[in-house]
């Protein structure tokens, strides 16, 4: 054992920070899709979609600001702008115009909208984005490296990946708990994820809540894309690849909860860098079978509430 | 409408065989769309459970991964047919037993998780599967009589036709009969079906089993027409697009898969023809229309014209 951390304790250390900053990734997204999950009820397949269009929108606009003379340092502020731009556009546009016709409508045909969506967007970003592969890392230039002390050696590691990421997952987390505990406007959410009849009956505009939570979630979606966008080059297929992964998430925390989902993004992350530094094979399949194993032992997801059977 | 069900039925099949000759390469496009029409009344026995699974492509790539493995060893059409369907429910049934234990969004994501599973798998064990080159699968012999290509394919594409008709009957029977009407039950109130003391988890594991068998079915016509099969056929992707013909072709009748199939690959050919850069988009909007404005599907659309009731 002792011989093996001699050996492997780098790669160790490497992937535990790795796993750390796409666990933050995966967060956001997911968290957004639990959100709005738990008050539409609604899968929404075009989540994904969201998200990359939110990473090809911060690297355009960065690539367009930076060109203006834009300085290194507001390439981060950039990218938060960019998201909350996608968001507050896409989302009421799609609430309002595509979900808000279906709600009566059986799930299955729910999620089929969103996965008709799903299709559109994807041709959408082909027709916008071109497939070349674009990449804007200045944000992530900018704030340089950094060497983590780990045992005798030293990793060196991005500081926006080791710390803006988790950050900005970390103040999501926060944030959406204070928001929804504290708030009238976050308890009337909560009010309608857990009962949405009788919220409606309490004289609850159900329909402000859907659009706002909707948007918000969108919100959510395209900041874990424009987050990401600095890392990795962008091309076709991000959305369809983030938005597996975030289901994964979503049903193994339990529906509408955001610790659990916290949690879940963790252990998704962290097992999944640990596969790619070790069993590089098995890096898909670890989201999966941890999933399996903890629905095995928890039906209802990790922090799901058992509802009630009706007769 | 289910009294002239069968004489549709004929009438569409009689369309089938005059396309397939007029043009040989709908011959082609038609044998796929009967493929997946199999598989879809898979799609249609759990929807009517309600019940969606986004992972069903799992069988179609099993199935198919069958007839390439086995097509070396044991070359013959007649074998390898019976060998994927055995395949599948076997697999079926391992999966089942773990799936059916759960409703809903749950339901959904464990199939998603398992499909997601066999994809990675395939990609990844290049050793084995040839990762996503995947494998050709060369012109067999039928019932042991070695054919030259045209043939070849019109032998299929009866196989896939008359397969079509016999299980497509056998489904309509078991949809009748006590086991099919306590399926549509698990969808209303399951509680009060185990009240009566039907065992509602067993109903839906030996319908969970037949559409994978469906699923393997399908999935061995699609390697023997395509004669080439990657790990796509698995990807969630694939899942999506089946219950998308489902859904299409409308889930009220057992034409409906086949009609919402055809509709599905002739559109898709269309599409991808003219605007090579747009046929998802396309598609999409095609399914966003017909749920917006035909929620029946093309079965329910026909059922109006003849003047008749979807169901």
């Amino acid at each position: 054992m002792a011989e093996w951390f001699q050996d492997n304790g780098l790669l160790l250390g490497l992937a535990l920070l790795d796993g750390l900053s796409s666990a933050g990734l995966i967060f956001l997204v997911a968290v957004g899709l639990n959100l709005v999950f738990g008050v539409l009820r609604i899968v929404n397949v075009a989540h994904g979609s969201l998200y990359a269009i939110g990473a090809y929108a911060a690297a355009s606009i960065g690539i367009f600001l930076a060109g203006l003379g834009l300085p290194d340092w507001a390439s981060i502020p950039t990218l938060v702008l960019s998201a909350a731009l996608v968001g507050a556009i896409l989302g009421p546009l799609i609430e309002r115009f595509l979900l808000r016709r279906i709600y009566a409508q059986e799930e299955v045909v729910q999620l089929l909208v969103t996965f008709a969506l799903f299709m559109i967007l994807e041709d959408v970003q082909k027709l916008i984005w071109g497939v070349q592969p674009i990449h804007h890392d200045t944000a992530m230039k900018y704030l340089g490296t950094i060497d983590v002390p780990f045992g005798a050696d030293f990793i060196p590691f991005t500081n926006y990946q080791l710390f803006v990421l988790p950050g900005f997952a970390v103040v999501t987390l926060a944030g959406l708990a204070w928001f929804l505990r504290r708030t009238l406007t976050g308890r009337v959410i909560v009010a309608v994820t857990t009962d949405r009849e009788a919220a409606t009956a309490m004289g609850i505009d159900a329909a402000k809540v859907f659009l706002l939570t909707f948007t918000f979630g969108a919100m959510l979606a395209a900041l874990g894309g424009a987050l990401s966008s600095p890392t990795a080059a962008l091309v076709p297929g991000i959305g369809a690849q983030t938005i597996v992964l975030s289901f994964a998430v979503v049903a193994t925390a339990g529906l509408g909860q955001i610790e659990g989902a916290a949690l879940t993004s963790l252990m998704m992350g962290l097992g999944r860098s640990v596969a790619v530094y070790f069993e590089p094979e098995l890096e898909v399949v670890v989201p999966y079978i941890i999933m399996v194993l903890v629905l095995l032992v928890r039906p209802q997801g990790l922090f799901g509430v058992i509802e009630t059977r009706r007769v | 409408m289910r009294k002239i069900e069968p004489i549709l039925a004929i009438l569409v099949a009689a369309a089938m065989i005059v396309a397939a000759i007029a043009a040989p390469w709908l011959r082609f496009v038609l044998t796929i769309a009967l493929a997946k029409g199999i598989a879809v009344m898979g799609i249609l026995l759990l929807l009517r459970a309600g019940q969606v699974s986004f992972g069903h492509a799992l069988y179609i790539a099993f199935g198919a991964y069958t007839v390439a493995f086995l097509a070396p060893r044991f070359g013959d059409a007649m074998i390898l047919l019976p060998l994927a369907a055995l395949g599948a429910g076997v697999l079926g049934l391992l999966i089942g037993l773990f799936v059916t234990r759960y409703r809903q969004i749950f339901f959904g994501m464990l199939n998603l998780a398992m499909a997601m599973v066999f994809y990675s798998l395939l990609e990844k064990l290049y050793a084995i599967t040839k990762g996503s080159d995947g494998i050709r699968v060369e012109i067999m012999p039928i019932a042991g009589q070695a054919l030259e290509r045209v043939t070849y394919e019109w032998t299929i594409f009866g196989i896939a036709l008359g397969l079509a008709f016999v299980l497509g009957f056998l489904l309509r029977l078991y949809l009748a009969s006590p086991m099919g009407e306590a399926l549509a039950g698990i969808k209303t109130r399951e509680t009060r079906l185990e009240f009566m003391g039907v065992p509602a988890r067993g109903v839906l594991l030996s319908a969970y089993v037949m559409s994978a068998v469906l699923g393997g079915i399908g999935g061995a016509l699609i390697a023997m027409t395509s004669r080439h099969v990657t790990p796509l056929l698995s990807y969630w992707t694939s899942s999506g697009e089946l219950v998308f013909i489902a859904i299409l072709g409308g889930a009220g009748g057992v034409l409906g898969p086949f009609l919402g199939a055809a509709a599905y690959e002739l559109v898709r050919v269309y599409a991808a023809a003219s605007f090579a850069d747009a046929w998802q988009m396309i598609l999409g909007s095609v399914l966003l229309l017909v749920i917006l404005f035909a929620p029946g599907g093309l079965w329910g659309m026909a059922a109006r014209a003849i003047g008749g009731r979807g169901r």
